[in-house]
């Protein structure tokens, strides 16, 4: 990937998110601020590739922590806006009540 | 596995990267739809699947070795983080994102250590980028779990002295410093990367401590378009395109988040992380005058029963008390009796934006009935009861009038000109930024001392009485 076309990719992506984001209602901003913490846990693809392609022990800690956090922020960002979202469905005509925690 | 069958026909490289591809879609479609109530739900699912689409596919990426360390990382991070978010009580989320964020935080800077301590990425472009994307890494990820600690009540106390601001630009200009002889492959030492990442981490320890719980929201949605930045960045080093798509989307719409947020409370972002923000001390409490009026509950309901219109204004007391079903179920009441019943949310009212939204909603309150700032402000005053559970900073009206209150100047929701204020309280202590509140004080308001859940079930008995 040449350094130019890299920038275009950052460039549109970076529009992309302001796009998506900026006609949301404020009763969605903390799922959706959850679900993007969720979305960026893709670090975890990083994390991964950095600990299957390491060599020394120190490279093997660092990876393996990074890994496990990768891990943590991919699953528990989509517990807990999966468990919000889960709430919407209540406020809904006609809908079920909410469920018992 | 599949994985590997498939690209045995099709060539790893193209599924790898026709799968990220996919991941890229799907998140982007995700976050989306999580931008509407009516499809919000589905949205979390298509977001989901990327992500399985794309940690499936990993596996198969070529040159990979250390398949059980891969395994039992994936298996311990992911069964502690879904048992804690499965746990946790809505009333934590907001913790609990910051902890999550902070996570992929320090992931981020895991990623770009490992390449680091291999001798730094090759050229200066790539070097660059995993310096400066671990460097915000590793700030996000202390930073966060700082920002986790006090909305646990961990750390209780704001840490400031003189000369702090002073401190954290030497430590940022230090933490630069090393990143330049890391980027331009002047030292390539494990000692110098060593360095810089224990000053980043401090950077974002000491950049934390000083600011208030009220700016909490602000600072975990800032940190959160840090993480997406860093995964970004990390994406270019590592030549990840669905990295570089999710982190770089992540951070402008965090990026955006955070502006909303700093600016419904009428500040700008430098100004939420360099002001120290309830500074102790020499508070505004000399300027409140008059006294606090207790009420009973018996009262408040014959009042409420009798109102023609109600505004509730909830804030972190409900939450606290998990007292949204309560309250619904008086409000329920009141509306059986032709009370006219709105919900007023005021944009920072908890801990984060939309938090009250999410418990109203958990507690089954129609959509239709919660009303914005803007939406409400003028309906106060033609309000007979405006009923303040938990809520403080947000119906302040020293925002209004006092310039020397650090909360000058931030919007508020206006339950002072209602006719008669409730407010239903713990106790008679300062809110969150610890500014005392002039509403509590005015002559149309009445203080129901006591956990707004039992205050709820007590009105709730009130009102029944009346018949």
């Amino acid at each position: 990937m040449t350094g130019i076309v890299a920038l275009y990719i950052f460039m549109l992506a970076a529009f992309t998110g302001y796009e998506v984001i900026s006609r949301v209602p404020v009763i969605l901003h903390t799922p959706l601020m959850s679900g993007s913490n969720f979305v960026h846990g893709i670090v975890l693809v990083g994390a991964m590739v950095a600990l299957g392609n390491a060599h020394t022990p120190l490279e093997k800690t660092i990876g393996f922590i990074g890994v496990l956090l990768a891990a943590g922020n991919a699953m528990g960002g989509y517990v807990v806006t999966e468990r919000m979202l889960e709430m919407f469905k209540s406020s809904r005509p006609g809908g079920a009540r909410p469920g018992a925690h | 596995m599949p994985a590997a069958s498939m690209s045995a026909l099709l060539g790893t490289d193209t599924l790898i990267q026709a799968s990220y591809f996919v991941t890229a879609v799907l998140f982007i479609l995700g976050l989306k739809r999580m931008s509407s109530p009516v499809t919000a739900r589905s949205g979390i699912l298509w977001a989901g699947a990327g992500m399985l689409v794309a940690t499936l596919v990993t596996f198969a990426y070529p040159g990979m070795s250390n398949f059980p360390l891969i395994g039992a990382a994936i298996v311990i991070g992911g069964v502690l983080a879904w048992w804690s978010g499965k746990r946790v009580a809505v009333t934590n989320m907001p913790q609990m994102i910051a902890l999550y964020n902070g996570m992929g935080g320090g992931a981020a800077a895991a990623i770009a250590a490992v390449e680091l301590y291999r001798g730094g990425a090759p050229g200066y472009g790539a070097a660059t980028l995993a310096v400066v994307g671990g460097l915000i890494g590793a700030v996000s990820f202390s930073g966060s779990a700082i920002a986790f600690g006090k909305l646990q009540g961990l750390i209780k106390r704001s840490l400031r002295f003189r000369g702090q601001q002073f401190l954290n630009i030497l430590i940022l200009v230090a933490a630069l410093l090393l990143a330049a002889l890391l980027a331009g492959h002047f030292n390539d030492s494990p000692r110098v990367v060593t360095g810089l990442f224990v000053l980043a981490l401090i950077l974002g320890i000491s950049m934390t401590l000083p600011i208030g719980g009220a700016d909490m929201p602000v600072v975990i949605s800032l940190y959160n378009a840090l993480t997406g930045l860093a995964v970004g960045l990390d994406g270019f080093v590592l030549h990840n395109a669905a990295m570089i798509v999710a982190g770089t989307v992540v951070g402008s719409a965090g990026t955006l988040l955070t502006q909303l947020m700093a600016k419904a409370m009428n500040r700008s972002l430098a100004n939420v992380l360099f002001s120290g923000f309830g500074d102790t001390g020499a508070g505004p409490t000399g300027t409140v005058t008059g006294s606090l009026k207790p009420i009973e509950g018996s009262d408040v309901g014959v009042m409420l029963a009798f109102a023609q219109k109600v505004i509730v204004v909830p804030g972190y007391g409900m939450a606290v008390a998990q007292a949204q079903h309560k309250i619904w179920e008086l409000c329920q009441l009141l509306i059986d009796r032709g009370v006219m019943v709105r919900f007023a949310i005021h944009p920072v009212a908890g801990r984060m934006p939309g938090h009250m939204n999410v418990l109203l909603a958990e507690a089954g309150v129609p959509y239709d009935l919660i009303a914005d700032l803007e939406e409400i402000n003028a309906e106060f005053d033609t309000t007979d009861v405006a009923l303040i559970i938990g809520a403080n900073d947000v119906v302040n009206p020293v925002a209004r009038t006092e310039k020397s209150s650090p909360i000058y100047g931030m919007p508020i929701l206006n339950a002072d000109r209602a006719k008669n204020v409730i407010v239903i309280k713990r106790g008679t202590g300062a809110g969150f930024s610890g500014i005392e509140n002039a509403l509590f004080y005015l002559d149309n308001t009445r203080m129901l001392y006591g956990d707004a859940q039992k205050a709820g079930a007590e009105l709730i008995q009130a009102i029944k009485a009346v018949g």
